[in-house]
C-alpha cells in the first residue's frame, strides 16, 4: 500500500510538470500573446513595453520564464497578467461554487443513473429499456450549455420558479443555496445520467447471467437481496472509474459552460475568462488544478477498485 | 411416498428459431437417502430437468407442464415445485432443495468471502444472528473438509482451488439440512483425483444426513461409482431408468448399448478409433415423430415412427422400464457386439 501510494505519487509529480511545460509552451506558441502588450496597458509606448517586459521577466530565454512562473505557481503569488490579483485568491473566491456544483450533479447523477440502469437492465428489450436508452441518449447528445440555457429561459426568465443565475452559499442560506443550484445541478447531470445509465445497463445485463446470481437465487434469497447483494455490488465496479474521473474533472473546473451559463462565478468561469483575454497565469494554474483533481481521483478509484474487487491488489 | 416425486414434467422454451421442446415428459421418484443419477449427453435435457426442479428456468419465454411434488416434513408442507410461486419457491431454494453446479470457478460470487456467501444462505432462511450464521458456516467449511475452516471462512473464492471451492458449493448446499440435493455436473469441471474425493464427500454426506441426491451428469464413471439407481435420457426423454446393476449389465434400450459401447475399456485392446454412438442427436426444435432416437439407431423397424411408453420389459427386474418398441428376447440378443454390449458399427437396419 506505501509503495502504492509513493509510486503514485511520483507518476503524479511527473504528470503535473508535463502538463505545466505543454500548457505554458502552447500560450508561448500563440501569436500575439505577448503579455506585456496588455500589461502596459493601451497606450503604451515601445519603451513602456520593453520595459515591462525586463519587469517581468520575458525577455529572458523561454526556460528561465518557465521556472520562474512555476516557482510562483507554488509559492502563490503568482498574479493575473489582466486583473491585479494574486490567481490564488480568485480561484479560492470560485472553488465554493465549483465544489457545490460538482458535488451536487453528482448526487443526482448517480442517484438518478443507477435508478435508471437498473430499471432498463430489468426490462432489457422491453418498452421501458427503449424509453431509458432514448432518453439517455438524448441526454448525452444534448450541450449542456443548451439544457441550462433551456431550463432557465423556461423555468426563469419566463416563469420566474428560479432566479436568473448568480450563487449563493449554503452558508449564507440553505434554500436560496439549494433554489440557486438546482438548475446548474440538473443541466450537468443530463449528460452524465446518460453515460452512466448506459454502462450500468449494460454491466447488470451481463451480471444477471453470471453464474453466481444463479447460485444466489438457488440459495433462496429474496429478489431485492440478490439484486444489491451481488448484482448491483459487481455491477457498480465499472462505474467508479468513469465517477472518479467526471467528478475530478468537474471539482477541478472542467463544468465551464455550466458555470458560464449560470453565471456561477466557479472556477471553470474564471479560466474561460482568463482564456478569451489569453491571461497565461490563472490558465497554467486552472489547468494544474484540473490535472491536480485528476491525477488525486485516479488514484483513489484505484484504492475503492481494490476495496470493491478483492482480486485486485494494489501492487506498485 | 418417495421424497420426490416428478411427473410427464415438460419444458419448452420459445426461442427465434421455434419452440424448443428441452423436457418432453419426464417422470422419475427419488427415494430418501438415495443417489439418483441422470445420465445423458449436452442437450438432453438433464440440466433443464435439474433447473426445474428450482424454478430457475422461469422464464417468459418457457412453457410447463407436468407435476414436481416435494414430501412433506415435519416443518413444510408438501409442496408442487412446477406450480409454486416465486415466493413459495424462495422458501423451498437453499432450503429444502439445494443445488451444486457445475463450474465451482464462477458459481461463487467473487466480491464476498466464501464464509459471508454460505452465511447469507442460512440467514435467508432462519433467524440467526449475524454471527452464529457466520459460526455455523465455519463449521460446514470444516465439514466438508477444509482445513483452517474459520479462517479460510474469511477468503475470498479466487483464493480456493477449483475442488476448495466445489466443497464451499458443497457447504452451502447442506447450509439449511436440505431435503434433496441436486447436483448439476458436480465434478465435470474438476480433475479426476478432486473428482474422487468430491464424490466421496456426497457418498458420506448421504450417509449421514439422509438427504436424496439427484446427480446429474454425463460421466458413466462418476454414475458406476455413486449412484444407486439410474436414469437415462435422451433428447429430452427418459429412455431407460432402473437400478445400477441391471442398467450396466441388463441394459434395455439401444441409446444406452450405445452409451456403454462408448466407454473405452481398459481390460481390452485399444480399438483404431473409440466407439461412437453414429449421427447427431436431433434437434430439440423439430425432434423426429415416435422415437427420439431412431434417426440414429441401427436397430429400427417400422413401429419406431410410434412414440413408445416407458414401461417395464422384465417382470423379474420390475424397477427396471425403457421405452423401446423392440422386445425383451430381441434386445437381450441384439445388444451383443463382438462380444460386448454395444451398438454395430454400420447400421443394419434401414437407414438413409
Amino acid at each position: 500500500m506505501l509503495r502504492f501510494a509513493i509510486r503514485r505519487f511520483a507518476a503524479a509529480v511527473g504528470v503535473l510538470v508535463a502538463i505545466s511545460i505543454l500548457t505554458f509552451l502552447i500560450f508561448e506558441a500563440i501569436p500575439n500573446g505577448n503579455p506585456a502588450l496588455r500589461l502596459a496597458g493601451r497606450t503604451a509606448s515601445p519603451a513602456d513595453i520593453a520595459a515591462v517586459e525586463r519587469t517581468y521577466g520575458f525577455d529572458k530565454p523561454i526556460w528561465v520564464q518557465y521556472a520562474r512562473t512555476m516557482k510562483e505557481v507554488f509559492t502563490g503569488s503568482i498574479q493575473s497578467y489582466t486583473q491585479h490579483v494574486t490567481v490564488m485568491s480568485q480561484i479560492k473566491r470560485g472553488l465554493p461554487a465549483t465544489v457545490s456544483l460538482a458535488v451536487g450533479a453528482a448526487v443526482i447523477w448517480l442517484l438518478v443513473s443507477v435508478v435508471l440502469g437498473l430499471v432498463a437492465a430489468l426490462r432489457a428489450g422491453r418498452a421501458l429499456d427503449t424509453t431509458i436508452t432514448v432518453v439517455g441518449f438524448t441526454g448525452i447528445s444534448a450541450p449542456s450549455f443548451v439544457v441550462g440555457a433551456v431550463l432557465l429561459y423556461l423555468l426563469a426568465f419566463k416563469t420566474h420558479l428560479f432566479p436568473n443565475g448568480g450563487y449563493v452559499g449554503p452558508s449564507t442560506s440553505i434554500p436560496s443555496w439549494l433554489h440557486h443550484m438546482l438548475l446548474p445541478w440538473i443541466s450537468l447531470a443530463v449528460l452524465y445520467i446518460g453515460i452512466y445509465s448506459q454502462v450500468l445497463r449494460s454491466t447488470v445485463v451481463d451480471t444477471l447471467s453470471e453464474d453466481f446470481v444463479r447460485t444466489a437465487r438457488a440459495k433462496g434469497l429474496s429478489r431485492r437481496r440478490i439484486l444489491t447483494g451481488h448484482v448491483l455490488r459487481t455491477s457498480l465496479i465499472p462505474l467508479v472509474s468513469l465517477f472518479g474521473l467526471d467528478f475530478a474533472g468537474v471539482v477541478g473546473g472542467g463544468a465551464i459552460l455550466v458555470e458560464d451559463v449560470f453565471n456561477l462565478n466557479g472556477v471553470g468561469q474564471y479560466i474561460a475568462q482568463s482564456i478569451s483575454s489569453l491571461d497565461v497565469p490563472p490558465i497554467l494554474v486552472g489547468v494544474l488544478f484540473g490535472a491536480i483533481f485528476v491525477v488525486l481521483f485516479s488514484a483513489l478509484v484505484d484504492v475503492v477498485y481494490a476495496a470493491l474487487d478483492p482480486r485486485i491488489r494494489l501492487q506498485a | 411416498m418417495a421424497l420426490l416425486t416428478v411427473e410427464h414434467l415438460r419444458v419448452s422454451f420459445r426461442t427465434e428459431g421455434g419452440t424448443v421442446h428441452a423436457v418432453d415428459d419426464v417422470s422419475f421418484a427419488l427415494q430418501p437417502g438415495e443417489v439418483l443419477g441422470i445420465v445423458g449427453e449436452s442437450g438432453s435435457g438433464k440440466s433443464v430437468t435439474a433447473m426445474t426442479l428450482l424454478g430457475l428456468t422461469r422464464s417468459p419465454n418457457a412453457t410447463f407442464s407436468g407435476r414436481a411434488v416435494l414430501e412433506a416434513t415435519a416443518a413444510d408442507p408438501e409442496v408442487d415445485l412446477l406450480a409454486a410461486d416465486e415466493r413459495g419457491l424462495q422458501h423451498v431454494r437453499g432450503k429444502r432443495v439445494a443445488m451444486v453446479f457445475q463450474d465451482p470457478m464462477t458459481a461463487l460470487n467473487p466480491v464476498h468471502r466464501v464464509g459471508d456467501q454460505i452465511a447469507e444462505q442460512v440467514r435467508a432462511h432462519s433467524r440467526v444472528s449475524r454471527s452464529a450464521a457466520r459460526d455455523r458456516a465455519a463449521d460446514l467449511l470444516r465439514r466438508v473438509g477444509i482445513p483452517r475452516a474459520a479462517e479460510r471462512a474469511r477468503a475470498y473464492p479466487h483464493e480456493f482451488s477449483g475442488g476448495m471451492r466445489q466443497r464451499v458449493m458443497i457447504a452451502m448446499a447442506l447450509s439449511c439440512d436440505p431435503q434433496v440435493l441436486v447436483a448439476d455436473e458436480p465434478t465435470t469441471a474438476l480433475d479426476v483425483t478432486i473428482q474422487a474425493q468430491i464424490l466421496a464427500e456426497i457418498e458420506d454426506l448421504r450417509a449421514e444426513t439422509g438427504v436424496g441426491v439427484l446427480l446429474i451428469t454425463h460421466d458413466l464413471g462418476v454414475i458406476a461409482e455413486v449412484a444407486d439407481r439410474v436414469v437415462v435420457m435422451y433428447a429430452g426423454r427418459v429412455v431407460e431408468q432402473g437400478g445400477l446393476r441391471p442398467i450396466f449389465t441388463d441394459p434395455l434400450h439401444p441409446y444406452t448399448w450405445g452409451l456403454l459401447g462408448s466407454v473405452p475399456r481398459i481390460d481390452r485392446d485399444r480399438p483404431e478409433r473409440l466407439p461412437t454412438i453414429g449421427g447427431t442427436p436431433p434437434s430439440l426444435l423439430a425432434p423426429p415423430a415416435g422415437c427420439h432416437f431412431k434417426t440414429r439407431c441401427p436397430h429400427r423397424f417400422g413401429r419406431c415412427d410410434e412414440v413408445p411408453e416407458l414401461r417395464g420389459a422384465d417382470p423379474a427386474d420390475p424397477g427396471h422400464s425403457d421405452r423401446c418398441w423392440l422386445d425383451l428376447a430381441a434386445k437381450r440378443e441384439k445388444r451383443v457386439v463382438d462380444g460386448a454390449i454395444g451398438l454395430p458399427l454400420r447400421p443394419t437396419g434401414a437407414v438413409r
